[in-house]
């Protein structure tokens, strides 16, 4: 059976949105598989309303697919009410472009973004029909891979994957599929499996797990070692040189159904260098890689005339940011004047009046609603963060804001950041008022709404180090948060649930014992716990009981600076001391300007892979940079585009 | 200029809903580079007027759509061209057969039509049974049904909506399920029958297999028309080779 379309047709009559299994997208290719091609059945374990986007899995599948050697399809997490059929019938999870069995595939790629997904990957790997443990499987089963964010501690999941991709993705899945392709072509003999994964582990950016040995001394790890010699100490993630060789995703797929992000997005530059200590993406993305604006321009105007969106998305860490974005923008904004019109976005807004002048400049239409992140209350707590918006930023903004025609407002914070007292809380309801205030002149009735995240430390950040709140301490901050805003007219609050923020909290710095906590969730039935209405705190505090693991140890713990962190045997290109000197910075309060228009700090990021920031224009941003308006002179430390930078890998 | 465009959905495409439909449509709109009228206000969106929704899983041969034109630029239009523009940018399986210019004065198509003809596969019973409990359901003179409305139970009679039935035989050999294979004429207004409410109307209620809807009719003076005049139609929905 090659093809489970005339089982599966029957039963989408029965099941809620079925236009999300039946593939169709505009950009979608026709696969046409062979003995002698590699097989990748690129995954993302969620539904495919908030799968589909995901702009890694899109320039993955583009790449593959234009190989002679490789074919590359699609597969999403069914819905529990197609699960539930899926498994009365034996019928195994599918793609979506054929509808072929996942068992089929030679790989299964998987895109981890947000460690709630574990026990949906978990899930799609048995409904494939594949062993969830690698140690398992055998050498018909495919091989089951993850890259993406969640992958730079893969610690938690690592029992379950045969192999690990840290960084860019775009040079090293060529590398695999030529090794997996002599696997297919020597015909997986009995034994092979094994091989092939030491094989793989040669290939810089691949992390194999099962060719590690952990060592505990107690409840302490003290060291994950090779069990071969050939096999890497430490394995570096991917870094991509120069986006401009990667003008993907050239068709980007067009969904039937109604998806998150459903517009057309161009990725503008990689990496962040404004060192926001909590910006796991910003530590981990570096060194900055702007793409060519003429390219960029080629993108938009080409995807939105083949596309037919009416939107498009500039997308990178900090759009605002990019070199010489106010005539990008307005070129943008010229070229579809004449044609119906298109809406420009930026995904995430500087916090100050260039910021606003730029959206000013795109959202000629649909002018309800603008957000800003200055993610702390006070400029004490924003030091400490490395987010150093003034208050006379944000104030001008809003004001520039409301003076353009903007009525509403959303502020996004986090709460349960080291450091952090209850004079911090209470500034992000201060903030909020003064931004009421502001509009009152503006406007009868002004709204500014107020969202609040329960910080998770994450690896390879400078608050790796750091015991985050407890879910009493964050449901408290919560609260004097609300009461403290009960009574200020045009403010709501709105919080995401601290349960979650445990549970995050312990997979996202936990070691490879928390696997078996993962396995058991998921077999009670714990799937789609990134769903407020699914997740299941119980589930996983009964799961770690059973297991002997105590979530405080994992969550709430400081770290000392010599403890061997799960992820050391990984590297993200920084210097372990260097994000321990931030730390001691932060928890001085010292803030850390932009290395784009200063010197250097020596990360790591652009030494250790001989590559730098590539910058469209040495100037830096009005205001400077990260807004504290300091004089950076007109010389900076940057290469600009053009100069061919020196290559990593092979 | 207003013109009405006819399309077939068929194939797995079914399985999309109404409302991602006109969201293919405002994108096809957009890459045929029609000059399409555009909506006033906030947030500015293409004219464009739906006929009745098709149910999601349904099929259909004949769609409706009407879209308004902006003049001059759409006097210079090809209209005999617009079907193969259109459904190269339309999702796979849903495909333009015609298209003609109506008067502004016509009818909205959700007022305008009255009745629709439907092909419904109804597993695991043979057309002779079919054509039993078929011959009961036309010889009954009240068929009472419990309706949802506004979240109440209502009491509700379909047989006035219920205008032809007639058994064509077996299910195709490509039905998923086999069965009989019924043709239905069932009323919009005042109130719609749906195809599943005609099912749950047999004794034994029976279950709803393939469906589609083969035609839309448009009655006036007592005849019958659908709503493109017949010498627009660039194909019949035969020639198009659906199914």
């Amino acid at each position: 059976m090659t093809d489970v379309w005339p089982q599966l047709e029957p039963l989408l009559t029965k099941v809620a949105k079925p236009a999300r299994y039946i593939g169709l997208e505009d950009g979608a290719r026709s696969p046409h598989h062979a003995p002698e091609k590699v097989a990748w059945l690129l995954s993302y374990p969620d539904t495919y309303e908030i799968g589909l986007p995901n702009q890694g899995l899109q320039i993955l599948y583009e790449i593959l697919n234009e190989r002679l050697d490789a074919v590359a399809e699609r597969a999403y997490a069914p819905w529990s009410d197609l699960e539930g059929m899926l498994r009365e019938r034996n019928i195994p999870l599918f793609s979506i472009d054929s509808h072929r069995p996942a068992a089929l595939f030679d790989l299964i790629g998987f895109n981890l973004s947000a460690e709630l997904t574990y026990t949906n990957l978990l899930n799609m790997v048995d409904l494939a029909g594949v062993p969830v443990r690698s140690a398992d499987r055998r050498p018909e089963h495919p091989l089951i891979l993850a890259g993406g964010h969640c992958t730079y501690n893969p610690e938690p999941i690592a029992d379950f994957l045969d192999l690990v991709v840290l960084g860019d993705g775009e040079e090293v899945i060529a590398e695999i599929t030529e090794v997996v392709r002599e696997w297919k072509r020597s015909g997986r003999t009995d034994g092979s499996r094994e091989n092939v994964l030491r094989e793989l582990s040669h290939i810089v950016g691949v992390y194999v797990p099962s060719m590690y040995e952990v060592t505990y001394e107690g409840a302490d790890l003290v060291a994950v070692t090779p069990r071969y010699p050939d096999v890497p100490e430490r394995v570096e993630k991917r870094t991509v040189a120069d986006l401009a060789d990667f003008p993907y995703p050239k068709t980007q797929l067009v969904p039937i159904t109604e998806v998150v992000h459903d517009r057309l997005n161009v990725e503008v530059f990689r990496g962040c260098t404004r060192g926001c200590r909590f910006c796991q993406a910003g530590m981990i993305t570096r060194p900055v890689r702007e793409r060519p604006a003429e390219q960029v321009r080629t993108m938009v105007e080409e995807g939105l005339r083949r596309t037919g969106y009416d939107e498009v998305a500039l997308t990178s860490l900090s759009t605002a940011d990019f070199s010489g974005i106010e005539t990008l923008v307005g070129d943008i904004v010229k070229s579809t004047d004449d044609g119906p019109p298109v809406s420009v976005s930026l995904p995430s807004l500087r916090v100050d009046a260039f910021g606003v002048g730029i959206a000013t400049q795109i959202q000629r239409a649909r002018r309800t609603g603008l957000t800003f992140a200055p993610e702390a209350g006070t400029w004490r707590m924003r030091q400490v963060i490395n987010k150093l918006i003034r208050e006379e930023d944000l104030y001008s903004a809003v004001e520039a804001a409301y003076a353009n025609g903007w009525r509403r407002m959303k502020l996004y914070f986090l709460t349960g950041l080291p450091t952090e007292t209850d004079e911090d809380t209470l500034g992000i309801a201060e903030l909020a008022r003064n931004c009421v205030q502001l509009g009152k002149s503006h406007t009868k009735s002004p709204s500014v709404t107020v969202s609040v995240g329960g910080f998770v430390p994450k690896p390879f950040t400078p608050f790796q180090w750091f015991g985050q709140n407890t879910v009493e301490e964050l449901r408290r901050k919560i609260n004097l948060l609300r009461d403290d805003t009960r009574k200020s007219h045009g403010v709501q609050v709105k919080w995401h649930d601290p349960k979650a923020t445990l549970v995050e909290g312990i997979m996202s710095r936990g070691d490879r014992r928390i696997g078996a906590v993962i396995e058991d969730v998921w077999r009670q039935g714990g799937t789609f716990q990134e769903w407020n209405e699914r997740f299941d705190l119980d589930l996983w505090l009964s799961a770690m009981a059973s297991h002997g693991i105590n979530p405080d140890w994992y969550a709430y713990r400081h770290r000392t600076e010599h403890e061997v962190l799960p992820w050391d045997h990984l590297s993200a290109g920084l210097h372990k001391d260097f994000l321990w000197q931030d730390w001691r910075d932060a928890l001085a309060e010292v803030g850390l300007p932009d290395c784009r228009w200063t010197p250097c700090y020596d990360c790591g990021a652009c030494t250790g892979y001989s590559i730098e920031h590539i910058v469209a224009s040495a100037t830096p941003p009005a205001g400077g940079s990260q807004g504290t308006g300091q004089d950076l002179g007109s010389s900076v430390p940057v290469t600009l585009l053009g100069r061919a930078p020196v290559k990593t890998g092979s | 200029m207003r013109i009405r465009v006819r399309f077939s959905k068929t194939g797995k495409i079914r399985f999309s809903s109404h409302r991602d439909m006109a969201r293919c449509w405002e994108r096809a709109l957009r890459r045929a580079e029609l000059p399409v009228a555009i909506t006033e206000g906030f947030s500015p969106r293409p004219k464009m007027h739906f006929g009745l929704a098709l149910s999601t899983g349904h099929e259909s041969l004949g769609e409706y759509l009407d879209i308004d034109l902006r003049e001059p630029e759409a006097f210079a239009l090809d209209l005999g061209e617009l079907p193969e523009r259109l459904t190269p940018v339309l999702p796979p399986g849903v495909i333009v057969e015609a298209v003609s210019i109506i008067e502004r004065s016509e009818l909205s198509l959700q007022e305008a039509v009255t009745v629709c003809t439907w092909r419904i596969e109804i597993p695991g019973v043979s057309p002779e049974d079919l054509n039993a409990a078929v011959q009961t359901m036309l010889d009954a003179t009240t068929l009472p049904v419990i309706r949802e409305r506004k979240g109440k139970e209502v009491a509700d009679d379909i047989r006035p909506g219920i205008l032809g039935l007639r058994v064509l035989g077996a299910t195709p050999p490509d039905a998923p399920e086999s069965g009989a294979l019924l043709e239905a004429e069932l009323a919009t207004q005042p109130r719609s029958v749906r195809p599943s409410e005609l099912l749950a109307a047999f004794d034994p209620p029976r279950n709803e297999g393939r469906v589609c809807r083969t035609h839309q009719w448009i009655i006036t003076d007592g005849a019958r028309r659908e709503p493109i005049p017949a010498h627009a139609t660039s194909r019949t929905p035969a020639e198009a080779g659906v199914r």
